[in-house]
Protein backbone atom coordinates (compact mmCIF):
# COMPACT_ATOMS: atom_id res chain seq x y z
CA UNK A 1 0.00 0.00 0.00
CA UNK A 2 2.60 2.44 1.30
CA UNK A 3 4.88 1.32 -2.23
CA UNK A 4 1.84 2.20 -4.57
CA UNK A 5 1.37 4.99 -2.86
CA UNK A 6 4.74 6.83 -2.72
CA UNK A 7 4.83 5.11 -6.84
CA UNK A 8 1.48 7.03 -7.39
CA UNK A 9 2.92 10.49 -5.89
CA UNK A 10 6.39 9.83 -7.85
CA UNK A 11 4.06 9.27 -11.15
CA UNK A 12 2.30 12.22 -10.82
CA UNK A 13 4.96 15.06 -9.73
CA UNK A 14 6.53 13.66 -12.89
CA UNK A 15 3.56 13.97 -14.61
CA UNK A 16 2.56 17.06 -13.47
CA UNK A 17 6.49 18.84 -13.81
CA UNK A 18 6.58 17.09 -17.72
CA UNK A 19 3.29 19.12 -18.22
CA UNK A 20 4.00 22.42 -16.28
CA UNK A 21 7.04 22.25 -18.35
CA UNK A 22 5.55 22.68 -21.48
CA UNK A 23 2.94 24.94 -19.94
CA UNK A 24 5.80 27.53 -18.72
CA UNK A 25 6.77 26.96 -22.84
CA UNK A 26 3.61 27.82 -24.00
CA UNK A 27 3.25 30.60 -21.63
CA UNK A 28 6.21 32.12 -23.05
CA UNK A 29 5.19 31.46 -26.44
CA UNK A 30 1.70 33.16 -25.79
CA UNK A 31 3.57 36.18 -24.13
CA UNK A 32 5.71 36.67 -27.25
CA UNK A 33 3.36 36.12 -30.28
CA UNK A 34 0.19 38.38 -28.50
CA UNK A 35 2.87 41.59 -27.24
CA UNK A 36 2.91 42.92 -30.41
CA UNK A 37 0.29 43.08 -33.23
CA UNK A 38 2.23 43.68 -36.41
CA UNK A 39 0.59 47.55 -37.44
CA UNK A 40 -0.67 46.78 -40.59
CA UNK A 41 -2.76 44.28 -39.28
CA UNK A 42 -6.30 46.18 -38.49
CA UNK A 43 -9.03 44.75 -36.53
CA UNK A 44 -12.40 44.12 -37.34
CA UNK A 45 -14.49 47.47 -36.45
CA UNK A 46 -16.24 47.12 -33.15
CA UNK A 47 -12.75 44.71 -31.56
CA UNK A 48 -12.36 45.15 -28.20
CA UNK A 49 -8.84 46.19 -26.91
CA UNK A 50 -5.91 43.66 -28.50
CA UNK A 51 -4.86 42.42 -24.49
CA UNK A 52 -9.05 42.05 -24.19
CA UNK A 53 -9.70 40.44 -27.69
CA UNK A 54 -7.25 37.35 -27.78
CA UNK A 55 -9.23 35.72 -24.53
CA UNK A 56 -12.63 36.88 -26.40
CA UNK A 57 -12.31 35.71 -30.18
CA UNK A 58 -12.90 32.11 -30.28
CA UNK A 59 -11.45 31.88 -33.60
CA UNK A 60 -14.55 31.00 -35.41
CA UNK A 61 -14.01 33.40 -38.52
CA UNK A 62 -17.38 34.30 -38.27
CA UNK A 63 -17.06 37.39 -39.13
CA UNK A 64 -14.51 36.87 -42.11
CA UNK A 65 -17.75 35.08 -43.74
CA UNK A 66 -20.03 37.62 -43.07
CA UNK A 67 -18.03 40.23 -44.61
CA UNK A 68 -19.59 41.03 -47.52
CA UNK A 69 -16.70 42.34 -49.36
CA UNK A 70 -14.05 39.86 -48.53
CA UNK A 71 -11.94 42.60 -46.42
CA UNK A 72 -11.23 39.99 -43.11
CA UNK A 73 -9.14 37.20 -42.99
CA UNK A 74 -8.11 34.86 -40.51
CA UNK A 75 -4.25 34.41 -39.57
CA UNK A 76 -3.10 31.75 -40.50
CA UNK A 77 -0.84 29.54 -38.76
CA UNK A 78 3.02 30.95 -38.78
CA UNK A 79 1.78 34.73 -39.60
CA UNK A 80 3.31 37.17 -36.93
CA UNK A 81 -0.57 37.53 -36.40
CA UNK A 82 -2.14 35.00 -33.57
CA UNK A 83 -3.42 32.12 -35.70
CA UNK A 84 -7.30 32.53 -35.98
CA UNK A 85 -7.61 35.98 -35.40
CA UNK A 86 -9.60 38.49 -38.08
CA UNK A 87 -7.64 40.84 -39.43
CA UNK A 88 -7.21 42.98 -42.49
CA UNK A 89 -4.28 44.81 -44.16
CA UNK A 90 -5.85 48.35 -45.20
CA UNK A 91 -3.66 49.00 -48.01
CA UNK A 92 -4.94 45.61 -50.25
CA UNK A 93 -8.42 45.40 -49.16
CA UNK A 94 -10.02 48.37 -46.96
CA UNK A 95 -12.75 47.81 -44.45
CA UNK A 96 -16.10 49.37 -46.40
CA UNK A 97 -17.77 50.31 -43.25
CA UNK A 98 -21.23 48.96 -43.49
CA UNK A 99 -23.89 50.57 -42.11
CA UNK A 100 -25.68 47.33 -40.33
CA UNK A 101 -21.84 46.39 -39.64
CA UNK A 102 -22.48 42.54 -39.68
CA UNK A 103 -19.16 41.38 -38.72
CA UNK A 104 -20.18 42.72 -35.16
CA UNK A 105 -23.32 41.06 -35.41
CA UNK A 106 -21.67 37.86 -36.26
CA UNK A 107 -19.78 37.61 -33.76
CA UNK A 108 -20.98 35.06 -30.65
CA UNK A 109 -18.30 36.23 -28.29
CA UNK A 110 -17.51 40.07 -26.96
CA UNK A 111 -14.92 40.22 -29.23
CA UNK A 112 -16.01 42.55 -31.61
CA UNK A 113 -18.38 44.93 -29.11
CA UNK A 114 -22.23 44.85 -30.02
CA UNK A 115 -22.37 47.82 -28.66
CA UNK A 116 -21.04 49.52 -31.69
CA UNK A 117 -24.34 50.34 -33.74
CA UNK A 118 -22.95 53.57 -36.02
CA UNK A 119 -19.95 52.29 -38.06
CA UNK A 120 -18.75 56.08 -38.09
CA UNK A 121 -18.42 55.42 -34.02
CA UNK A 122 -15.69 52.46 -35.06
CA UNK A 123 -11.83 53.20 -34.38
CA UNK A 124 -9.88 50.61 -36.04
CA UNK A 125 -7.22 52.46 -36.14
CA UNK A 126 -5.97 56.19 -37.12
CA UNK A 127 -4.87 57.25 -40.34
CA UNK A 128 -1.55 58.67 -40.34
CA UNK A 129 0.11 61.02 -43.35
CA UNK A 130 3.48 58.73 -42.34
CA UNK A 131 5.73 59.48 -45.71
CA UNK A 132 5.63 63.50 -46.08
CA UNK A 133 8.09 63.04 -48.10
CA UNK A 134 6.89 60.73 -50.45
CA UNK A 135 3.30 62.75 -50.41
CA UNK A 136 3.04 64.43 -53.50
CA UNK A 137 0.81 67.15 -51.36
CA UNK A 138 3.51 67.83 -49.95
CA UNK A 139 4.99 68.96 -52.96
CA UNK A 140 2.50 71.13 -53.94
CA UNK A 141 1.24 69.34 -56.60
CA UNK A 142 -2.76 68.63 -56.62
CA UNK A 143 -3.90 65.30 -55.47
CA UNK A 144 -6.52 64.85 -52.58
CA UNK A 145 -7.18 62.02 -53.69
CA UNK A 146 -7.28 60.11 -49.91
CA UNK A 147 -9.82 63.20 -48.97
CA UNK A 148 -11.60 62.49 -51.75
CA UNK A 149 -12.56 58.86 -51.12
CA UNK A 150 -12.87 58.99 -47.06
CA UNK A 151 -16.16 57.95 -45.90
CA UNK A 152 -16.57 60.47 -43.49
CA UNK A 153 -15.60 63.20 -45.83
CA UNK A 154 -14.45 66.60 -44.84
CA UNK A 155 -14.22 65.68 -41.23
CA UNK A 156 -11.53 63.18 -41.03
CA UNK A 157 -9.65 64.07 -43.67
CA UNK A 158 -9.36 68.00 -43.78
CA UNK A 159 -6.76 70.11 -46.31
CA UNK A 160 -4.73 72.67 -45.13
CA UNK A 161 -3.47 75.07 -47.37
CA UNK A 162 0.46 76.04 -47.10
CA UNK A 163 2.52 78.35 -48.68
CA UNK A 164 4.24 76.70 -51.32
CA UNK A 165 7.99 78.08 -50.75
CA UNK A 166 9.25 76.42 -54.22
CA UNK A 167 7.39 78.75 -56.95
CA UNK A 168 6.34 81.62 -53.96
CA UNK A 169 3.06 81.71 -55.49
CA UNK A 170 1.25 78.62 -55.06
CA UNK A 171 -0.03 76.55 -51.93
CA UNK A 172 -0.10 73.25 -51.29
CA UNK A 173 -3.02 71.36 -50.44
CA UNK A 174 -1.77 68.95 -47.29
CA UNK A 175 -3.47 66.53 -45.89
CA UNK A 176 -4.57 66.53 -42.11
CA UNK A 177 -6.40 63.66 -40.23
CA UNK A 178 -8.82 64.09 -37.37
CA UNK A 179 -8.43 61.53 -34.66
CA UNK A 180 -12.05 63.01 -34.24
CA UNK A 181 -13.62 61.59 -36.47
CA UNK A 182 -11.30 58.99 -38.44
CA UNK A 183 -12.38 55.15 -38.03
CA UNK A 184 -9.40 53.75 -39.36
CA UNK A 185 -11.46 52.16 -42.38
CA UNK A 186 -8.02 52.47 -44.54
CA UNK A 187 -9.85 53.82 -47.70
CA UNK A 188 -7.37 56.19 -47.76
CA UNK A 189 -4.55 53.70 -47.66
CA UNK A 190 -6.08 52.03 -50.25
CA UNK A 191 -6.26 54.91 -52.67
CA UNK A 192 -2.84 56.60 -52.06
CA UNK A 193 -1.58 57.01 -55.62
CA UNK A 194 1.87 56.15 -54.50
CA UNK A 195 2.87 52.76 -56.43
CA UNK A 196 4.15 51.14 -53.63
CA UNK A 197 3.68 51.98 -49.97
CA UNK A 198 0.91 54.29 -48.84
CA UNK A 199 2.15 57.72 -48.10
CA UNK A 200 -0.82 57.69 -45.63
CA UNK A 201 -1.21 54.27 -43.31
CA UNK A 202 -3.61 53.16 -40.61
CA UNK A 203 -1.95 52.00 -37.87
CA UNK A 204 -3.48 51.20 -34.25
CA UNK A 205 -4.13 54.43 -32.63
CA UNK A 206 -2.25 53.82 -29.82
CA UNK A 207 0.95 54.27 -32.25
CA UNK A 208 -0.21 56.94 -33.89
CA UNK A 209 -1.31 59.39 -31.25
CA UNK A 210 0.80 60.53 -28.54
CA UNK A 211 -2.21 61.17 -25.88
CA UNK A 212 -0.67 64.76 -25.19
CA UNK A 213 1.45 65.46 -22.03
CA UNK A 214 -0.19 66.32 -18.48
CA UNK A 215 2.54 69.02 -18.00
CA UNK A 216 1.44 71.26 -20.75
CA UNK A 217 -1.76 72.43 -20.40
CA UNK A 218 -3.23 74.60 -22.46
CA UNK A 219 -4.19 78.18 -21.23
CA UNK A 220 -7.08 79.29 -23.75
CA UNK A 221 -8.39 75.73 -22.71
CA UNK A 222 -8.02 76.26 -19.17
CA UNK A 223 -9.35 79.71 -19.06
CA UNK A 224 -12.77 78.87 -21.21
CA UNK A 225 -13.27 76.06 -18.43
CA UNK A 226 -12.81 77.99 -15.44
CA UNK A 227 -14.48 81.19 -16.65
CA UNK A 228 -11.63 83.61 -16.09
CA UNK A 229 -7.94 83.78 -16.30
CA UNK A 230 -6.07 81.46 -13.85
CA UNK A 231 -2.79 82.83 -13.71
CA UNK A 232 -2.75 87.42 -13.62
CA UNK A 233 -5.77 88.47 -14.52
CA UNK A 234 -6.68 90.27 -18.13
CA UNK A 235 -6.20 93.82 -18.29
CA UNK A 236 -7.17 95.41 -21.41
CA UNK A 237 -4.35 96.81 -23.00
CA UNK A 238 -4.45 100.41 -23.66
CA UNK A 239 -2.84 102.03 -26.30
CA UNK A 240 -2.04 105.43 -26.86
CA UNK A 241 -4.22 105.86 -29.79
CA UNK A 242 -5.58 109.20 -31.69
CA UNK A 243 -8.89 109.82 -30.59
CA UNK A 244 -11.95 108.15 -32.20
CA UNK A 245 -9.76 105.39 -33.06
CA UNK A 246 -9.63 102.13 -31.72
CA UNK A 247 -7.09 98.98 -32.37
CA UNK A 248 -8.08 95.32 -32.26
CA UNK A 249 -5.01 92.70 -31.45
CA UNK A 250 -6.74 89.88 -33.16
CA UNK A 251 -6.97 90.78 -36.87
CA UNK A 252 -8.83 94.17 -37.86
CA UNK A 253 -6.01 96.17 -36.65
CA UNK A 254 -6.45 99.94 -36.66
CA UNK A 255 -10.43 100.74 -36.71
CA UNK A 256 -11.75 103.88 -36.79
CA UNK A 257 -14.77 105.14 -34.90
CA UNK A 258 -15.36 108.35 -35.45
CA UNK A 259 -18.03 110.01 -38.02
CA UNK A 260 -14.96 112.07 -39.76
CA UNK A 261 -12.56 110.15 -41.42
CA UNK A 262 -8.91 110.94 -40.23
CA UNK A 263 -7.50 113.84 -42.45
CA UNK A 264 -10.69 115.13 -43.58
CA UNK A 265 -11.06 118.29 -41.70
CA UNK A 266 -7.88 118.22 -40.09
CA UNK A 267 -5.35 117.84 -43.02
CA UNK A 268 -2.36 119.68 -41.54
CA UNK A 269 -2.36 117.40 -38.16
CA UNK A 270 -1.91 113.56 -39.23
CA UNK A 271 -3.05 111.45 -36.36
CA UNK A 272 0.67 109.77 -36.35
CA UNK A 273 3.57 112.07 -35.71
CA UNK A 274 6.69 111.90 -37.56
CA UNK A 275 8.70 110.75 -34.79
CA UNK A 276 6.58 107.43 -33.36
CA UNK A 277 8.20 108.29 -29.69
CA UNK A 278 5.97 111.30 -29.47
CA UNK A 279 3.05 109.44 -29.75
CA UNK A 280 4.51 107.39 -26.61
CA UNK A 281 5.16 109.83 -24.10
CA UNK A 282 2.07 112.06 -25.06
CA UNK A 283 -0.51 111.03 -21.95
CA UNK A 284 -4.29 111.73 -22.17
CA UNK A 285 -4.52 111.52 -26.29
CA UNK A 286 -4.54 114.45 -28.52
CA UNK B 1 -6.11 -13.49 -34.64
CA UNK B 2 -4.10 -16.06 -36.69
CA UNK B 3 -0.05 -16.05 -36.81
CA UNK B 4 0.27 -13.26 -39.00
CA UNK B 5 -2.91 -12.04 -40.11
CA UNK B 6 -3.62 -8.31 -39.61
CA UNK B 7 -6.62 -7.47 -37.17
CA UNK B 8 -10.08 -7.88 -38.18
CA UNK B 9 -9.12 -10.41 -40.86
CA UNK B 10 -11.00 -12.64 -39.54
CA UNK B 11 -14.24 -10.49 -38.89
CA UNK B 12 -14.01 -9.99 -42.96
CA UNK B 13 -14.20 -13.27 -43.52
CA UNK B 14 -17.43 -14.19 -41.67
CA UNK B 15 -19.33 -10.72 -42.36
CA UNK B 16 -17.47 -9.58 -45.48
CA UNK B 17 -15.18 -6.30 -45.44
CA UNK B 18 -18.11 -4.09 -46.03
CA UNK B 19 -19.88 -5.27 -42.35
CA UNK B 20 -16.32 -5.46 -40.85
CA UNK B 21 -15.83 -1.89 -41.93
CA UNK B 22 -19.34 -0.72 -40.75
CA UNK B 23 -18.55 2.02 -38.17
CA UNK B 24 -15.24 3.06 -39.20
CA UNK B 25 -16.95 3.91 -42.92
CA UNK B 26 -19.24 5.61 -41.09
CA UNK B 27 -16.77 7.57 -39.05
CA UNK B 28 -15.07 8.55 -41.98
CA UNK B 29 -18.16 9.46 -43.35
CA UNK B 30 -19.28 11.66 -40.88
CA UNK B 31 -15.50 12.86 -40.38
CA UNK B 32 -15.08 13.62 -43.71
CA UNK B 33 -19.00 15.13 -44.52
CA UNK B 34 -18.57 17.56 -41.44
CA UNK B 35 -15.42 19.67 -43.04
CA UNK B 36 -16.83 18.99 -46.33
CA UNK B 37 -20.02 21.11 -45.29
CA UNK B 38 -17.86 23.92 -43.94
CA UNK B 39 -15.60 24.00 -46.89
CA UNK B 40 -18.05 24.02 -49.46
CA UNK B 41 -20.71 26.26 -47.82
CA UNK B 42 -19.13 29.47 -49.00
CA UNK B 43 -19.06 28.33 -52.33
CA UNK B 44 -22.47 27.33 -51.94
CA UNK B 45 -23.39 30.73 -50.49
CA UNK B 46 -21.96 32.49 -53.76
CA UNK B 47 -24.51 30.42 -56.15
CA UNK B 48 -27.05 29.91 -54.22
CA UNK B 49 -26.72 32.77 -50.89
CA UNK B 50 -27.82 30.30 -48.91
CA UNK B 51 -25.46 29.23 -45.85
CA UNK B 52 -25.64 25.52 -44.82
CA UNK B 53 -23.24 26.42 -41.76
CA UNK B 54 -20.58 28.55 -41.82
CA UNK B 55 -17.61 29.13 -39.04
CA UNK B 56 -15.47 26.63 -37.71
CA UNK B 57 -15.17 23.93 -35.09
CA UNK B 58 -14.72 26.64 -32.54
CA UNK B 59 -18.56 28.56 -32.99
CA UNK B 60 -19.99 28.10 -36.04
CA UNK B 61 -23.91 28.97 -36.92
CA UNK B 62 -26.41 26.50 -39.00
CA UNK B 63 -28.79 27.57 -41.77
CA UNK B 64 -28.12 31.34 -40.30
CA UNK B 65 -29.80 30.06 -37.33
CA UNK B 66 -28.46 27.22 -35.09
CA UNK B 67 -25.30 28.43 -33.31
CA UNK B 68 -23.01 26.09 -32.03
CA UNK B 69 -19.76 27.24 -30.01
CA UNK B 70 -17.00 24.85 -28.44
CA UNK B 71 -18.01 24.60 -25.13
CA UNK B 72 -14.15 23.69 -24.36
CA UNK B 73 -12.71 26.90 -25.94
CA UNK B 74 -15.50 29.17 -24.37
CA UNK B 75 -14.41 27.71 -21.16
CA UNK B 76 -10.84 28.56 -22.46
CA UNK B 77 -12.00 32.48 -23.27
CA UNK B 78 -14.36 32.90 -19.47
CA UNK B 79 -10.53 31.83 -17.96
CA UNK B 80 -9.05 34.90 -19.52
CA UNK B 81 -11.64 37.27 -17.90
CA UNK B 82 -13.93 37.41 -21.26
CA UNK B 83 -18.05 37.03 -20.54
CA UNK B 84 -18.94 35.58 -24.10
CA UNK B 85 -22.44 36.95 -25.06
CA UNK B 86 -25.74 34.95 -25.11
CA UNK B 87 -24.87 33.39 -29.23
CA UNK B 88 -21.94 31.78 -27.48
CA UNK B 89 -23.61 30.61 -24.60
CA UNK B 90 -27.02 29.11 -26.27
CA UNK B 91 -24.36 27.44 -28.77
CA UNK B 92 -22.18 26.01 -25.93
CA UNK B 93 -25.41 24.78 -24.41
CA UNK B 94 -26.54 23.19 -27.26
CA UNK B 95 -22.93 21.39 -27.49
CA UNK B 96 -23.05 20.39 -24.23
CA UNK B 97 -26.34 18.62 -24.26
CA UNK B 98 -25.35 16.99 -27.23
CA UNK B 99 -22.21 14.93 -25.94
CA UNK B 100 -23.83 14.34 -22.57
CA UNK B 101 -26.28 11.95 -24.62
CA UNK B 102 -24.16 10.69 -27.08
CA UNK B 103 -20.71 10.55 -25.59
CA UNK B 104 -18.37 13.24 -24.85
CA UNK B 105 -15.51 11.51 -26.86
CA UNK B 106 -17.91 11.33 -30.07
CA UNK B 107 -16.40 14.40 -30.54
CA UNK B 108 -13.16 12.86 -30.82
CA UNK B 109 -13.78 9.61 -33.17
CA UNK B 110 -16.85 11.37 -35.27
CA UNK B 111 -15.84 14.85 -36.03
CA UNK B 112 -12.43 15.48 -34.93
CA UNK B 113 -10.02 15.90 -37.70
CA UNK B 114 -6.87 14.89 -36.35
CA UNK B 115 -8.60 11.27 -35.47
CA UNK B 116 -8.18 10.51 -38.96
CA UNK B 117 -4.05 11.06 -38.85
CA UNK B 118 -3.78 8.85 -35.52
CA UNK B 119 -5.72 6.42 -36.77
CA UNK B 120 -3.56 6.28 -39.92
CA UNK B 121 -0.47 6.28 -37.71
CA UNK B 122 -1.68 3.70 -35.31
CA UNK B 123 -2.58 1.47 -38.20
CA UNK B 124 0.72 2.30 -40.01
CA UNK B 125 2.23 1.28 -36.29
CA UNK B 126 0.30 -2.13 -36.16
CA UNK B 127 1.02 -2.84 -40.04
CA UNK B 128 4.74 -2.60 -39.35
CA UNK B 129 5.06 -4.01 -36.09
CA UNK B 130 6.50 -1.05 -34.55
CA UNK B 131 6.49 -1.86 -30.63
CA UNK B 132 7.27 0.68 -27.58
CA UNK B 133 8.17 3.66 -27.27
CA UNK B 134 8.34 6.52 -24.72
CA UNK B 135 5.41 5.82 -22.31
CA UNK B 136 2.76 8.29 -21.14
CA UNK B 137 0.70 8.33 -18.27
CA UNK B 138 -2.78 8.34 -19.65
CA UNK B 139 -3.47 10.94 -16.91
CA UNK B 140 -1.55 13.42 -18.71
CA UNK B 141 -4.25 14.45 -20.69
CA UNK B 142 -6.02 15.57 -17.75
CA UNK B 143 -3.28 17.74 -16.50
CA UNK B 144 -2.54 19.63 -19.46
CA UNK B 145 -6.53 20.05 -19.62
CA UNK B 146 -5.83 21.94 -16.65
CA UNK B 147 -2.85 23.53 -17.23
CA UNK B 148 -4.56 25.09 -20.50
CA UNK B 149 -7.76 26.82 -18.45
CA UNK B 150 -4.48 28.09 -15.62
CA UNK B 151 -2.19 29.80 -18.77
CA UNK B 152 -5.21 31.43 -20.01
CA UNK B 153 -5.94 32.68 -16.66
CA UNK B 154 -2.88 33.55 -16.38
CA UNK B 155 -1.80 35.04 -19.61
CA UNK B 156 -5.51 36.58 -20.35
CA UNK B 157 -5.44 34.88 -24.17
CA UNK B 158 -6.52 31.87 -25.24
CA UNK B 159 -2.95 30.56 -24.96
CA UNK B 160 -3.91 26.42 -25.68
CA UNK B 161 -5.64 28.35 -28.95
CA UNK B 162 -2.18 28.68 -30.50
CA UNK B 163 -1.52 25.55 -30.73
CA UNK B 164 -4.30 23.39 -30.41
CA UNK B 165 -4.44 21.10 -33.70
CA UNK B 166 -7.96 19.91 -33.35
CA UNK B 167 -8.97 23.55 -33.79
CA UNK B 168 -5.96 25.38 -35.76
CA UNK B 169 -6.07 21.87 -38.47
CA UNK B 170 -9.73 22.35 -38.92
CA UNK B 171 -9.53 26.16 -39.93
CA UNK B 172 -6.88 26.00 -41.68
CA UNK B 173 -8.46 23.48 -44.02
CA UNK B 174 -11.68 25.96 -44.16
CA UNK B 175 -9.77 29.61 -44.10
CA UNK B 176 -5.98 28.60 -45.27
CA UNK B 177 -3.68 25.70 -44.55
CA UNK B 178 -0.82 28.40 -43.96
CA UNK B 179 1.68 26.10 -41.77
CA UNK B 180 -0.75 23.55 -40.83
CA UNK B 181 0.70 21.03 -42.59
CA UNK B 182 3.02 21.10 -40.23
CA UNK B 183 0.86 20.55 -37.41
CA UNK B 184 -0.27 17.34 -38.92
CA UNK B 185 2.65 16.09 -39.83
CA UNK B 186 4.06 16.39 -35.86
CA UNK B 187 0.86 14.85 -34.43
CA UNK B 188 1.30 11.70 -37.25
CA UNK B 189 5.10 11.44 -36.30
CA UNK B 190 4.62 12.03 -32.83
CA UNK B 191 1.69 8.57 -32.89
CA UNK B 192 3.86 7.01 -35.52
CA UNK B 193 7.52 6.95 -34.20
CA UNK B 194 7.11 8.25 -30.37
CA UNK B 195 4.42 6.63 -28.53
CA UNK B 196 1.12 4.42 -29.65
CA UNK B 197 -1.81 6.71 -29.70
CA UNK B 198 0.02 9.51 -28.04
CA UNK B 199 -1.76 12.24 -28.69
CA UNK B 200 -5.70 11.53 -28.36
CA UNK B 201 -5.25 8.37 -25.92
CA UNK B 202 -2.87 10.62 -23.70
CA UNK B 203 -2.18 14.06 -24.78
CA UNK B 204 -5.60 15.82 -26.26
CA UNK B 205 -6.69 18.30 -23.59
CA UNK B 206 -9.73 18.54 -25.90
CA UNK B 207 -10.63 15.10 -25.62
CA UNK B 208 -10.35 15.22 -21.64
CA UNK B 209 -12.40 17.83 -21.65
CA UNK B 210 -15.54 15.67 -24.14
CA UNK B 211 -13.94 12.52 -21.91
CA UNK B 212 -15.17 14.27 -18.57
CA UNK B 213 -18.50 15.60 -20.66
CA UNK B 214 -19.24 11.78 -21.10
CA UNK B 215 -19.00 10.32 -17.68
CA UNK B 216 -22.41 9.78 -18.05
CA UNK B 217 -23.78 9.43 -21.85
CA UNK B 218 -26.50 7.46 -22.88
CA UNK B 219 -25.07 5.60 -25.45
CA UNK B 220 -22.68 2.77 -25.18
CA UNK B 221 -20.56 0.12 -26.22
CA UNK B 222 -21.85 -3.62 -24.83
CA UNK B 223 -20.18 -6.49 -25.18
CA UNK B 224 -23.62 -7.78 -24.78
CA UNK B 225 -22.39 -11.43 -25.91
CA UNK B 226 -19.06 -11.39 -23.67
CA UNK B 227 -19.26 -14.83 -22.96
CA UNK B 228 -18.67 -15.87 -27.15
CA UNK B 229 -15.31 -13.96 -26.46
CA UNK B 230 -12.45 -16.54 -28.16
CA UNK B 231 -9.44 -14.49 -27.11
CA UNK B 232 -8.76 -13.63 -30.64
CA UNK B 233 -7.35 -10.00 -29.14
CA UNK B 234 -8.64 -7.78 -32.08
CA UNK B 235 -10.79 -5.61 -30.45
CA UNK B 236 -7.59 -5.36 -28.04
CA UNK B 237 -5.34 -4.25 -30.80
CA UNK B 238 -7.50 -1.62 -32.75
CA UNK B 239 -9.18 -0.05 -29.72
CA UNK B 240 -7.44 3.54 -29.22
CA UNK B 241 -8.12 3.42 -25.90
CA UNK B 242 -6.98 -0.78 -25.21
CA UNK B 243 -7.41 -0.44 -20.62
CA UNK B 244 -11.13 0.26 -20.99
CA UNK B 245 -11.37 -2.84 -22.68
CA UNK B 246 -10.50 -5.84 -20.01
CA UNK B 247 -13.25 -5.00 -17.28
CA UNK B 248 -16.43 -5.34 -19.37
CA UNK B 249 -15.69 -7.85 -21.51
CA UNK B 250 -13.29 -10.40 -19.18
CA UNK B 251 -15.39 -9.25 -15.81
CA UNK B 252 -18.24 -11.39 -16.08
CA UNK B 253 -17.20 -13.97 -13.05
CA UNK B 254 -16.67 -10.53 -10.78
CA UNK B 255 -20.19 -8.99 -11.87
CA UNK B 256 -19.05 -6.33 -13.79
CA UNK B 257 -21.34 -4.93 -16.05
CA UNK B 258 -20.84 -5.82 -19.79
CA UNK B 259 -21.17 -1.98 -21.19
CA UNK B 260 -18.19 -0.33 -21.48
CA UNK B 261 -18.65 2.29 -19.60
CA UNK B 262 -15.90 4.70 -19.46
CA UNK B 263 -15.55 7.55 -20.26
CA UNK B 264 -12.81 7.48 -22.44
CA UNK B 265 -14.04 5.22 -24.36
CA UNK B 266 -14.43 7.35 -27.84
CA UNK B 267 -17.63 4.97 -29.42
CA UNK B 268 -16.14 4.62 -32.34
CA UNK B 269 -16.85 1.10 -32.66
CA UNK B 270 -14.19 -0.61 -34.10
CA UNK B 271 -14.17 -3.13 -31.77
CA UNK B 272 -17.53 -4.03 -32.86
CA UNK B 273 -16.25 -4.01 -36.57
CA UNK B 274 -13.37 -6.66 -36.27
CA UNK B 275 -14.98 -8.98 -33.61
CA UNK B 276 -15.85 -12.12 -35.86
CA UNK B 277 -17.79 -13.14 -33.03
CA UNK B 278 -20.21 -10.04 -32.92
CA UNK B 279 -19.16 -9.84 -29.35
CA UNK B 280 -20.24 -6.10 -29.14
CA UNK B 281 -22.72 -3.83 -30.09
CA UNK B 282 -24.17 0.34 -29.14
CA UNK B 283 -26.65 0.55 -26.68
CA UNK B 284 -27.91 2.52 -23.93
CA UNK B 285 -26.49 2.99 -20.78
CA UNK B 286 -29.79 1.93 -19.12
CA UNK B 287 -30.00 -1.62 -20.60
CA UNK B 288 -27.72 -3.21 -17.99
CA UNK B 289 -29.77 -2.34 -15.28
CA UNK B 290 -32.31 -5.27 -16.70
CA UNK B 291 -29.66 -7.14 -18.32
CA UNK B 292 -29.56 -10.85 -16.91
CA UNK B 293 -26.13 -11.12 -15.17
CA UNK B 294 -24.73 -14.27 -13.62
CA UNK B 295 -24.40 -12.59 -10.40
CA UNK B 296 -27.39 -10.78 -8.43
CA UNK B 297 -26.94 -7.65 -6.67
CA UNK B 298 -24.75 -5.63 -8.97
CA UNK B 299 -22.40 -3.16 -6.77
CA UNK B 300 -23.35 0.38 -9.01
CA UNK B 301 -20.05 1.74 -8.08
CA UNK B 302 -18.76 -1.08 -10.99
CA UNK B 303 -20.75 0.59 -13.65
CA UNK B 304 -17.87 3.51 -13.52
CA UNK B 305 -14.12 3.11 -14.00
CA UNK B 306 -12.43 4.34 -10.81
Amino acid sequence: MRKSRRKFLKDSVKTVSTVGLAALGLGLYTRQTSAILPAQAIRPPGAIEEEDFLGACVRCGLCVRDCPYDTLNLATLGSAIPTGTPYFIARQTPCEMCEDIPCVVACPTGALDHQLTNINDSRMGLAVVIDQEGCIAFQGLRCEVCYNVCPVQGKAITLATRHNKRTGMHASMIPIVHSSDCTGCGKCEEACILTGESAIKVIPAHLAQSGGSPHYRLGWEEKQQAGKSLVTPDVKHEFNLPNNLDYDYSGKGLINKGEKKIGDSEKKETPFPDNPLDTLNRKGGL
Amino acid sequence: MKKGATAGAEAIETKGWLMAHKWLLLRRFSQLSILALFMLSPWLAKLTEVWLIKGNLSSSLTLDVIPLSDPYILLQSIFTGQWPITTGFIGALIVLVFYLLVGGRVYCSWVCPINIVTDIAAWLRNKLKIKGGVTMKRETRFWILGFTLLLSFITGTLAWELINPVSTVFRSLIFGIGLAWGMILAIFLLDFAVSRRAWCGHLCPVGAFYSLLGKNSLIRVDAYQREKCDDCMDCFIVCPEQQIIKQPLKGAEKGIPSIIASSQCTNCGRCIDVCAENVFKFDTRFKKITWKHPKDGLDESLYNEK
